[in-house]
């Protein structure tokens, strides 16, 4: 398959700092779009199309309450990219778990030598 | 025995970065010696994928370091880098190069070890920062290839160095 394009693929929909920016700040809680804005200190239409973005990813939801539009996280629809992290951790934690017989043995070594 | 499975936790604070921490249970001036000295470094560093054929460490600043690695399939990778900043048991700042790229050392990350000790038990913290975010991408990405293919790509190779 061709390269996805932005508005499809979660990686490209994180890549832009703000929208990681907007993200972070639905991690606390559904937020209206003007607590967005005063907190990004960015226009709105430049925030609403980040939001664009991020919900055709389906990484936010928004929803209608009586005039307001307020949008949620949906961290699912970022597990591509935690999927693609924990590869990575996979590895250092081999080598962590290694380590920590190391560990255990210089530990060990040390209590018999009457500590420090 | 108090040896821990816990894993690793990796995070990408920038796009340049890569954020890795681990809590051992043991004091730190412990694991700053399992992190430093070359015989001790050999025995954990290759994270049961091979075996170290050459871990040397001359632990001062502007000293250099390297380690060569050698896969059970008979794949060597080599790494090395220079010592930035020294203060034991505590920080460690470094540059690491992989030198199974073109230019290892014009693509080399600056890693920064960080050691905190609470209640006899110790956080390490390491945190990678990659000239670009195509080669902070490239190392992830080697670490999700790890074990899969044999091929001698690019790729391949960067994966294998991360075994």
């Amino acid at each position: 398959m061709a390269r996805a394009a932005t508005t499809t693929d979660a990686f490209n929909a994180v890549a832009e700092p703000r929208r990681r920016q907007i993200l972070d700040a639905l991690a606390g809680g559904e937020r209206p779009v003007n607590d967005l804005v005063r907190e990004l200190g960015l226009a709105q239409p430049q925030v609403s199309k980040h939001l664009r973005v991020l919900r055709e990813v389906g990484a936010v939801d928004v929803r209608e309450e009586g005039r307001q539009r307020l949008y949620r996280l949906n961290g699912r629809a970022l597990k591509p990219i935690h999927d693609w992290v924990k590869a990575y951790e996979r590895s250092w934690s081999e080598r962590f778990e290694q380590l920590d017989v190391v560990l255990e043995e210089l530990k060990q070594k040390e209590a018999r030598d009457g500590g420090e | 025995m108090a040896v821990s499975s816990q894993t690793a936790t990796v995070t990408l604070p920038t796009d340049e970065q890569i954020l890795i921490t681990r809590e051992f249970d043991a004091p730190r001036h412990l694991v700053f010696q399992a992190y430093t000295k070359p015989e001790l470094v050999k025995r954990w560093w290759h994270a049961n994928r091979g075996e170290m054929k050459v871990a040397e460490i001359d632990l001062r600043i502007g000293g250099e370091w390297r380690y060569v690695s050698v896969t059970d399939d008979g794949f060597e990778v080599a790494f090395h880098g220079e010592y930035r900043e020294v203060v034991p048991n505590e920080r460690l700042v470094s540059t690491e190069a992989y030198e199974g790229i073109p230019d290892p050392d014009a693509n080399a990350t600056l890693n920064t070890a960080t050691f905190t000790e609470k209640d006899g038990r110790t956080t390490l913290t390491i945190l990678v920062e990659a000239p670009s975010k195509a080669i902070r991408d490239a190392i992830i990405e080697s670490g999700m290839e790890a074990g899969l293919q044999d091929a001698l790509d690019l790729l391949e190779q960067t994966a294998v160095s991360l075994r």
